[in-house]
């Protein structure tokens, strides 16, 4: 029994990480119909500016707030640059750009940093607290969950509540009625890949200290995962994928 | 008013079947035949050409160069079966790496079974062989079944988790598969009718040369055959191709097994040229390399998988080059050893998506096409 609550204590905060990297896929299926094969290189990336940060100023708050800006930077970038000329009279364009933006992010954060795994901090104790006896959770695993609690709640406010959530919805859901209507289509779509890709930067610098450390392919297996968690939830459905990614934690 | 028809309208009347012996082994396709003789005739001619010609070049060549040549042709084997499946059937596979390292492991299992029940012979190598076809073809089967049910994004993540599971089953199954260390098995040497200081790097590339021109013959009939055609049709619209009488769920499996058959059988030619298998050779990055290079060379086309098997080779050595070349500070240039190629071959797969998304081939067509304009005007 002390086995069982203690796996599922674990199981909610891994869950959680998963759940807020499938929200990432889950972003830009929903604003530009593509699964965006590149997520977890793009976090890997965004994390090792995020640990510079915190090596470079000994604060981890500092280097979270970098890696989340340089996941909403890259992401932005990434739309702009590469996928918004990429045809679309083929369906597996996007997903063999992605997969050629994985192998050249992996190659340079390789070639800048080493293939070697450097050791990343986690800001609480990972132990666990005993509560009544029974090792429930680790502080960090509640900073994890309070994270992306917390995240899913800020984007389902911009989604449903803001007028540019609206522009969003309305671009993703009728493009061309709404480029009549006057919404910049196009600036949507770049929004909703900053988003994403600062929502999957955050996602990395929660699992990376869980895991072995910094190392370019340190999303790899996160990224399968959460990509399971995205499908058998529904790619667009929040809450279901949320069940999804608890279960296969 | 058949006498004055030019003779390569395909349009033409059926005339009376060419007297070739050969038609009738391989009754190809009906139509194309008809106009300029047997499909399997001229693609064996082919064959035997390039296959001469290769031998020769080989017969020039430095060791580590018949070694390349070797390397290239099993790449070709996987890639010419790749290109089908991804170029023709439209089906994304990302687990071709993963079912490379089947064929590898295969070959090296039977190949050390033999040599545990001490069993010498000629025959070993194209048994092993055979049982890599067999296995992957099988390994194909399973997750052809599971592709038939997915599309576009779905089924690369699928195969996808395909391509991370197996190198992991290689670690987890240390007693049978030997970890990280992977295993090794005797050494192909060249058979004894050809004299006692024959380059066994040349032997090798004739072993790989005659999978690749077995499996590009194969591929080569099969994509002008019906078969090749409902694949197409599978591809381009499902709907249509289920009313054409298409089983289009068997058709897209059928197009995983045959594909999956020839990867197996060149990660067993892979595999032999070494004489060992480890699972960092078959990781996720093999999957993406071999994507690499049949986008280059142009989705679906036999002559872009050649181009892009080439590449594969030759990009896989730029990086040593380059340090020869310039002086570069150690740490850099430890750096730069596995990551250059890398890098090189994501940038080549975005460049060429974007600028040339028929690759190679379809570059060259697009450049003819243009030239004439009353096709562009037709195009539009």
């Amino acid at each position: 029994m002390d086995r069982f609550l203690f796996l599922t204590f674990d199981g909610l905060s891994t869950g959680a990480v998963y759940a807020a990297f499938a929200l990432a896929l889950v972003l830009i299926w929903r604003a530009a119909r593509l699964v965006n094969f590149a997520q977890g290189a793009m976090a890997v990336a965004t994390a090792y500016v995020g640990y510079a940060v915190v090596s470079a100023t000994g604060s981890y708050w500092l280097g979270f707030g970098a890696a989340v800006l340089a996941g909403l930077a890259l992401g932005a970038l990434v739309e702009r640059v590469l996928m918004r000329f990429v045809g679309h009279a083929n369906p597996l364009n996007d997903v063999i750009v992605a997969l050629g933006l994985v192998l050249l992010i992996q190659a340079v954060l390789g070639i800048v940093f080493g293939n070697e795994y450097r050791p990343a901090a986690a800001p609480f104790d990972t132990d666990a607290l005993s509560v009544g006896g029974i090792s429930a959770m680790s502080p960090y695993d509640l900073w994890v969950l309070g994270a992306v609690l917390a995240v899913v709640v800020l984007l389902g406010l911009l989604f449903t509540r803001t007028p540019i959530g609206l522009r969003m919805r309305a671009s993703a859901f009728a493009p061309e009625v709404s480029r009549l209507l006057g919404v910049n289509v196009g600036r949507m779509l770049t929004v909703g890949w900053a988003l994403a890709a600062a929502v999957g930067a955050l996602a990395g610098m929660l699992v990376i200290p869980t895991g072995l450390g910094l190392h370019p392919h340190a999303m790899d297996l996160v990224f399968v995962i959460a990509f399971t968690a995205a499908v058998v939830g529904g790619l667009d459905s929040p809450a279901a994928r949320w069940s999804a990614a608890c279960w296969s934690a | 008013m058949t006498a004055t028809q030019p003779p390569d309208v395909s349009t033409v009347a059926p005339r009376p079947a060419t007297p070739s012996p050969l038609r009738r082994l391989w009754p190809g396709p009906p139509g194309t035949a008809g106009a300029r003789g047997s499909t399997l005739l001229r693609h064996l001619i082919l064959a035997v050409l390039a296959g001469t010609a290769v031998v020769l070049v080989t017969n020039q060549l430095a060791p580590y160069q018949n070694l390349q040549v070797a390397r290239v042709c099993a790449f070709l084997c996987v890639t010419a079966g790749y290109t089908v499946l991804v170029g023709l059937n439209g089906q994304l596979s990302l687990g071709h790496g993963a079912l490379m390292a089947t064929g590898a492991y295969t070959v090296a299992l039977v190949q050390q079974g033999f040599e545990e029940g001490a069993v010498q012979g000629r025959w070993i190598l194209p048994l092993s062989l055979l049982l890599a076809v067999g296995v992957t073809a099988a390994a194909g089967l399973v997750i052809g079944l599971a592709a038939a049910r997915l599309r576009g994004p779905y089924l690369a993540g699928v195969t996808l988790a395909v391509a991370t599971l197996v190198p992991a089953i290689t670690t987890i199954f240390t007693d049978v598969f030997n970890g990280e260390q992977g295993l090794r098995f005797p050494m192909e040497t060249p058979p004894a009718f050809l004299g006692a200081y024959f380059q066994p790097e040349r032997w090798l590339a004739w072993v790989a040369l005659l999978a690749a021109l077995l499996t590009m013959l194969l591929m080569a009939n099969l994509v002008r055959s019906r078969f090749g055609r409902s694949l197409r049709a599978v591809r381009d619209d499902e709907v249509a191709a289920r009313l054409a009488g298409i089983h289009v769920a068997r058709n897209q499996v059928l197009a995983f097994v045959v594909s999956a058959a020839c990867a197996g059988l060149g990660g067993g030619v892979y595999a032999v040229l070494t004489a060992t298998v480890a699972p960092g050779k078959f990781a996720l990055d093999l999957s993406l390399f071999l994507l690499m290079a049949i986008v280059i060379g142009g989705l679906g086309s036999l002559a872009g998988a050649i181009w892009g098997a080439v590449l594969l080779v030759a990009l896989q050595d730029l990086p040593s080059l380059i340090t020869e070349t310039f002086t570069l500070p150690s740490g850099l240039a430890q750096r730069l050893e596995g990551n250059l190629a890398l890098a090189v071959f994501g940038l080549i797969l975005i460049v060429a998506m974007l600028v040339a998304p028929g690759g190679l081939q379809g570059a060259a067509r697009t450049l003819t096409a243009r030239l004439r304009p009353d096709r562009r005007a037709a195009r539009r």
